[in-house]
């Protein structure tokens, strides 16, 4: 049996860096590290209740990428009733990468794009582990 | 409650799924970062559900702008349903309709066709803030 895709779901959050820094990690594993593997979707979609939306994050395991402790990705996955696997929030991947210091949202700094890489390996790894854990089952 | 003076409330959807989606959120910060730095504030749409009655009474304090890319309207609607009835809604992907040449392809990074198509929507949401201060200041 073909695995489920996994639904990257980052928050996009528009006041700080860190809601940016969330979008391009997630960006980085659907388009380039895991294309195959894992897709997104509009988180505005999801929390309007659009049924496609809906019927993609119960179907298919979903990662949420929130960029600050609100976790508006985590909670609207929730509140879906949504398949969540796991969950980042890119302040704690921050706090163990102090040096790291990310600016700017229509642009993020090379040192945003450093963390959001960072944070894409993670997430590539966590699809994987998702995926085998699927076959498992 | 009351309208705050001399400040619209823009609320873009973000949408992670299309290209339009990073238009709407580039052309957005365009506004709030160099065209209207004084006299506009943002909000993360879905911190409307996932946050308290602070961030539902957005719309009620701020008369807002909804920046969709797409015709399912998430911003308008998401505003209307959980803060408050936007003032207007610009929508992506009419504004591409009036400049063809100009191409979008790209979820990640602009390139500086797509950042020219931004500036242009950010443009259409300046002009809306300077008529709703407009009307806001007659009353």
């Amino acid at each position: 049996m073909e695995n489920h895709k996994v639904v990257v779901v980052p928050c996009s959050g528009i006041g700080k860096s860190l809601g940016t820094v969330g979008r391009v990690a997630a960006y980085k594993v659907v388009e380039r590290m895991r294309p195959e593997k894992t897709r997104t979707v509009c988180l505005a979609l999801l929390t309007m209740g659009d049924n496609d939306a809906l019927k993609l994050v119960r179907e298919n395991p979903c990662i949420a990428v929130d960029g600050c402790p609100a976790q508006c990705s985590k909670k609207n996955i929730e509140a879906s009733k949504g398949k969540l696997a796991h969950n980042i929030v890119v302040t704690d991947v921050l706090r163990k990468n102090r040096a790291l210091k990310p600016d700017g949202v229509i642009k993020l700094n090379d040192q945003g794009e450093k963390l959001a890489e960072i944070i894409a390996r993670a997430l590539s790894e966590k699809v994987d582990e998702i995926q085998r854990e699927e076959k498992c089952e | 409650m009351t309208l705050a003076a001399g400040k619209v409330g823009i609320i873009c959807c973000s949408g992670e799924d299309l290209p339009e989606g990073t238009i709407s959120r580039v052309a957005t910060r365009l506004v709030l970062e160099k065209l209207k730095p004084d006299q506009t504030v943002t909000l993360c749409l879905p911190l409307f559900l996932a946050g308290g009655e602070d961030e539902r009474a957005f719309a009620r304090v701020f008369p807002t702008i909804a920046v969709d890319g797409c015709s399912k309207k998430c911003a308008e609607a998401g505003t209307k349903k959980y803060s408050g009835k936007p003032v207007a809604t610009i929508l992506v992907s009419e504004v591409m309709k009036k400049y063809p040449h100009l191409k979008v392809k790209s979820r990640e990074k602009l390139e500086p066709q797509e950042m020219e198509l931004a500036m242009k929507v950010a443009e259409e949401i300046a002009k809306k803030v300077d008529e709703i201060l407009c009307k806001t200041a007659r009353k």
